[in-house]
């Protein structure tokens, strides 16, 4: 807490040299990104580059293996567990899968922040509930239960329960995964309106290029646990890297493998020089 | 390892057990962890800003204590028949049915009370337990939990265990008193005894000690139950499936548990 000055107060989130592991595997291999205040910093990159894992570490809730992380200036590593608590009531994250707890209804489940974190009394929790409800279009159905909502409107509930504390940082986890064009379209929306209206830095984790090119304000795109480019979309649209060429107009990668090795693959022979 | 001896059954069969006798080991420090994180949070979760919340103990008592008691009153009716039946049978051998008295008191106090509420309490709570943070965890409600700064030990965890201390003693309590009423309206039927008579021979034969060899036992039987449905509910992997997988891995591993545990406390304490 004490450090805060050395970050410009600009940067939101700064990674330096940021190195993770699976196991004996290494993901992340050494990655720097910054995401400026109220920007919508997508990061793309296929399956196995390492975004879920960055993201998953961006909202702390991994190790890493070396490298620094800050997060609104503080250093992720020196914060004790109740900094880190208070740190977590300025972020918000929207899953995936929505991740609503099953047992309350959807009211309570964007209540339940306010709930654990603030001491106001009920009927205050369940009006700021209901706002945020209204902000997502889900007004009036605060009463149901999770598995009576459809797929769009979990999600829209899931950023509902992210902003009830109104973060300064919103994470935002494949949002128009699964969901039909129209939904995925409007879901887009919303994140924009978080942003112009809410103030708030949203980052987003996508695969869908069309969804990116219409929210981003920068672009990171991993490759292989590594950053392939950062920069704005119109940058991005304009960069002469093959790979990432391939990448906007689609065209899947080929793996050049060496023969012996890919006949060892095939085979499930051992290659003789395996440490284990 | 090198690719020959990859293929030498014994190596990979010591590998095999290794590995397993390491997870095993794992496990049960994982368990212990959880033990003492929920202390932890029991005592010193305010001052983290991480209350243990009143609210949860009581729905968590209401799902694992009060609404099982249908179905514990009834087991622990039939056990409390069925000791009558078979004391009154073995003992007819000697003659000696009226005594019947001393062994349906001390079995079902000492024994088949703690047992049975433990047992039950395994198969319908324990699972649950297993089940409901397997699922949690494959939805990644347990990251969202950790992501809105509240301790998932302390939110999942800690109400259920508390709960579970809480009213399996009471549970078993219980089951002490319809045990042995239903045992005595069998034993009034068969051998003419009336309850009263009955009921005077059980409370001049049971000691506190007899009472709280029982109890002891339960209070045991429901930390087993609460930290090893968590535990593997924990560990869940792959889906539904692994969900699936826990919750039987988790009432085998408690049953087991408490049968092994309910010996073991017997031979320490009985000698």
């Amino acid at each position: 807490m004490t450090d805060s000055t050395a970050s410009t107060p600009h940067n939101v989130i700064e990674v330096r040299d940021l190195v993770t592991h699976y196991g004996d595997r290494m993901i992340l291999k050494g990655i720097s990104m910054d995401v400026h205040a109220d920007e919508v910093m997508v990061i793309m990159g296929g399956s196995g580059s390492g975004k879920s894992t960055l993201l998953r570490h961006l909202m702390a809730l991994e190790h890493h293996t070396s490298g620094t992380m800050r997060i609104l200036g503080e250093d992720i590593d020196k914060l004790s567990g109740v900094e880190l608590v208070e740190l977590r009531q300025k972020l918000g994250v929207a899953f995936q899968g929505g991740a609503l707890f099953s047992s309350m209804t959807v009211g309570e489940n964007v209540m339940l922040p306010l709930f654990e974190h603030t001491g106001l009394d009920r009927k205050t929790m369940e009006i700021m509930a209901r706002m945020k409800l209204e902000v997502v279009s889900l007004g009036g159905f605060e009463n149901l239960m999770p598995s009576e909502l459809s797929g769009g409107m979990i999600k829209r509930a899931a950023f509902a329960r992210a902003i009830v504390m109104d973060p300064k940082i919103l994470f935002c986890d494949e949002p128009s995964a699964g969901l039909d064009p129209v939904v995925a379209s409007a879901l887009d929306d919303l994140i924009l309106l978080l942003r112009d209206a809410l103030g708030m830095t949203v980052v987003v984790v996508t695969h869908e290029l069309e969804s990116a090119f219409k929210i981003a304000d920068r672009i990171t795109i991993l490759d292989r646990g590594e950053i392939l480019f950062i920069g704005t979309p119109d940058e991005l649209r304009a960069d002469p890297s093959q790979r990432i060429q391939n990448l906007l107009n689609r065209v899947a990668e080929d793996d050049t493998m060496d023969a012996d090795a890919y006949l060892n693959r095939l085979t499930g022979e051992q290659p003789a020089y395996r440490p284990l | 390892m090198t690719p020959t001896d990859a293929r030498n059954p014994i190596v990979v069969t010591t590998e095999k057990v290794g590995r397993a006798a390491v997870a095993g080991v794992e496990e049960i420090g994982l368990g212990a962890m959880m033990v003492v994180e929920s202390f932890y949070w029991l005592i010193f979760g305010r001052r983290e800003k991480q209350a243990v919340r009143l609210g949860a103990i009581a729905e968590q008592c209401m799902a694992i204590g009060i609404q099982a008691v249908p179905i514990i009153a009834l087991l622990a009716a039939t056990i409390g028949m069925m000791l009558a039946i078979q004391g009154i049978h073995t003992l007819r051998i000697f003659g000696a049915e009226s005594r019947v008295t001393v062994g349906i008191s001390f079995s079902v106090v000492r024994e088949f009370a703690p047992l049975i509420t433990g047992i039950v309490i395994a198969g319908r709570s324990g699972s649950a337990l297993a089940a409901r943070i397997g699922t949690m965890k494959i939805n990644q409600e347990v990251d969202a939990l950790y992501v809105m700064g509240i301790n998932p030990v302390r939110f999942l965890v800690v109400p259920a265990m508390v709960a579970m201390v809480i009213m399996v003693p009471a549970l078993t309590l219980f089951s002490d008193f319809v045990g042995l009423f239903f045992a005595g309206v069998y034993v009034n039927l068969d051998l003419g005894i009336s309850l009263a008579a009955y009921m005077d021979q059980t409370i001049e034969l049971l000691s506190v000690d007899d009472l709280m060899h029982g109890l002891g036992k339960s209070v045991i039987f429901s930390i087993l139950i609460a930290v090893i449905g968590v535990v593997n509910g924990a560990s869940v992997q792959g889906g539904a499936e692994g969900v699936g997988k826990a919750t039987t891995r988790a009432v085998v591993q408690s049953i087991s548990a408490i049968i092994v545990t309910d010996m073991l406390f017997a031979f320490v304490v009985t000698r």
